[in-house]
């Protein structure tokens, strides 16, 4: 049985937890230390503020273990503030987990006022259109090596894959569509087929 | 309703699990921001400050509150008096993230809110039950706080606001379908709202707690009472230590469930705000607009 542990120190976490629940997916909250000694098989790492995420993370002991778990092969899903903390480089700030190669700008789109939602057909993740929720949200100014970008939007980067770390600008959480959650769903199952990874 | 409540709502979403700290200049502002706070409430004076003052007290000055946009990435937000839309589209026009039209200042209308659904910029407004929540939301805003009595660092009004909304909620969950009819005649809130509320369990929007925060065990209390967050205004910027106590109150959010660690955070805090007593207040500021 699939187990997913989603950051929950600040931000839409129960959110995620409703999507996985909604396609079958066993989940709990991570807010210390403690909470990933259980053996757990995904991370989801939430929107919300990143400034705060990224606080907390280090001020928790949490930054090292989880970035050496994702080091490692554990399949993580970020999405907005769960983008930017897994991105190599911040402009203009210091990254967190930093594991991927992607550089993010924060509050690319500007303020609350031109958050926007849009729908896209992102081919490798469903055959239909998928709703798209931008809150303040980041996009991914430049993506290195081994990144397979997903989805652009009017020409910046708002989806994104490297191995086992999957992000996007955009909220799926909030929306009743669950083709990314599947999608992180089926990339668990692959990985764990492959016995190298996850030795932590 | 339409996509931009929708996106409004949806980056109240985003605050949840956190604390928004009233600041009234850049500097705070940082502090805040460095403590870990996921909103800033730009405001001239903290209401404790307001409250000693007296007089009449409205929005702040768009260039202070814009010093504040410019000194920090998460949203800022700030309040405009009850019913005063004007202040509202000015507040709107410099881009602000959040209105909150707020009871600590002046109200501008005696007898109607703002109809905020005319706006694009998202509200959160203050609510002692659930009756005045669900008003509120009808009106159109997309996250709700308590009202507690801001300003004073005693936090018994908001808890007072908390559990009655919260167990109107649950009463409403456990009637029958027939009676929603009458409940929402009681609450004067349209009978969808009161539906939401009894499939769900819970606000259609966040709800979080303010009013009297003044420690990490507050912060802890009001999140096992059901906010999904708390502001924090007068408790820190009063205190003897900003900093530190800004950053134990947003540990203390996360984590309100450990007791070890909330222990830990109350420590060495210095000075909490002295605070004044419910019976001792002349101005009741929850009373401000039903």
């Amino acid at each position: 049985m699939m187990k997913v542990g989603i950051l929950a120190l600040q931000g839409a976490f129960a959110e995620h937890k409703q999507s996985l629940c909604s396609i079958g997916v066993d989940s709990f909250e991570i807010r210390q230390k403690k909470d990933i000694e259980q053996p757990f098989d995904g991370l989801i790492i939430p929107g919300g503020e990143s400034t705060v995420i990224g606080k907390l993370l280090r001020k928790l002991d949490l930054l090292e273990p989880l970035k050496s778990m994702i080091e490692n092969g554990m399949p993580v899903f970020g999405t907005c503030a769960g983008l930017i903390i897994l991105a190599k480089n911040v402009e203009g700030e210091e990254s967190h987990i930093g594991t991927m190669n992607i550089t993010v700008k924060r509050n690319a789109y500007g303020k609350q006022i031109d958050s926007f939602s849009d729908t896209a057909v992102i081919e490798k993740v469903s055959p239909n259109p998928v709703p798209l929720v931008f809150i303040r949200a980041p996009w991914i100014e430049s993506a290195g090596d081994g990144v397979e970008i997903l989805c652009e939007l009017n020409g910046h980067i708002v989806a994104a894959r490297q191995e086992n770390m999957l992000v996007t600008s955009f909220h799926p959480e909030l929306t009743k569509d669950t083709a990314f959650h599947k999608y992180f769903a089926d990339i668990i199952k692959n990985s764990s087929e492959t016995p190298a990874v996850r030795a932590v | 309703m339409s996509t931009q409540f929708e996106l409004n709502k949806n980056l109240a979403q985003m605050l949840k699990g956190g604390v928004i700290m009233d600041v009234t200049t850049p500097e705070q502002a940082r502090i805040a921001e460095e403590a870990g706070a996921c909103a800033v409430m730009a405001l001239e004076r903290i209401p404790a400050d307001i409250r000693a003052a007296g007089g009449v007290s409205r929005m702040s000055d768009p260039k202070m509150i814009k010093g504040i946009q410019e000194a920090v990435s998460i949203p800022v937000m700030a309040k405009c008096r009850i019913g005063h839309f004007a202040e509202a589209r000015i507040l709107q026009a410099i881009k602000i993230d959040y209105i909150d039209e707020s009871e600590v200042l002046s109200p501008a209308d005696d007898k109607y809110h703002i109809n905020k659904r005319d706006f694009k910029v998202p509200f959160v407004c203050g609510a002692k039950d659930l009756g005045e929540a669900l008003r509120r939301i009808n009106e159109g805003a997309a996250m709700i706080r308590t009202k507690g009595e801001p300003g004073t660092g005693d936090v018994v009004q908001a808890v007072r606001h908390m559990r009655m909304m919260m167990s109107e909620i649950r009463r409403i969950q456990n009637m029958s379908e027939d009676e929603l009819y009458e409940a929402a005649k009681q609450l004067q809130v349209p009978y969808n709202l009161v539906e939401y509320v009894h499939v769900n369990g819970k606000l259609p929007v966040v709800n979080f707690a303010a009013g009297g925060v003044a420690t990490p065990a507050d912060a802890a209390l009001m999140m096992h009472l059901g906010a999904e967050g708390v502001f924090v205004g007068s408790g820190i910027f009063k205190s003897g230590n900003p900093a530190k106590r800004a950053a134990a109150i947003v540990q203390a959010v996360t984590n309100f469930e450990d007791d070890n660690l909330l222990a830990e955070l109350s420590e060495d805090l210095g000075e909490a705000m002295v605070g004044i007593n419910e019976n001792e207040i002349a101005l009741l500021m929850a009373e401000r607009g039903k």
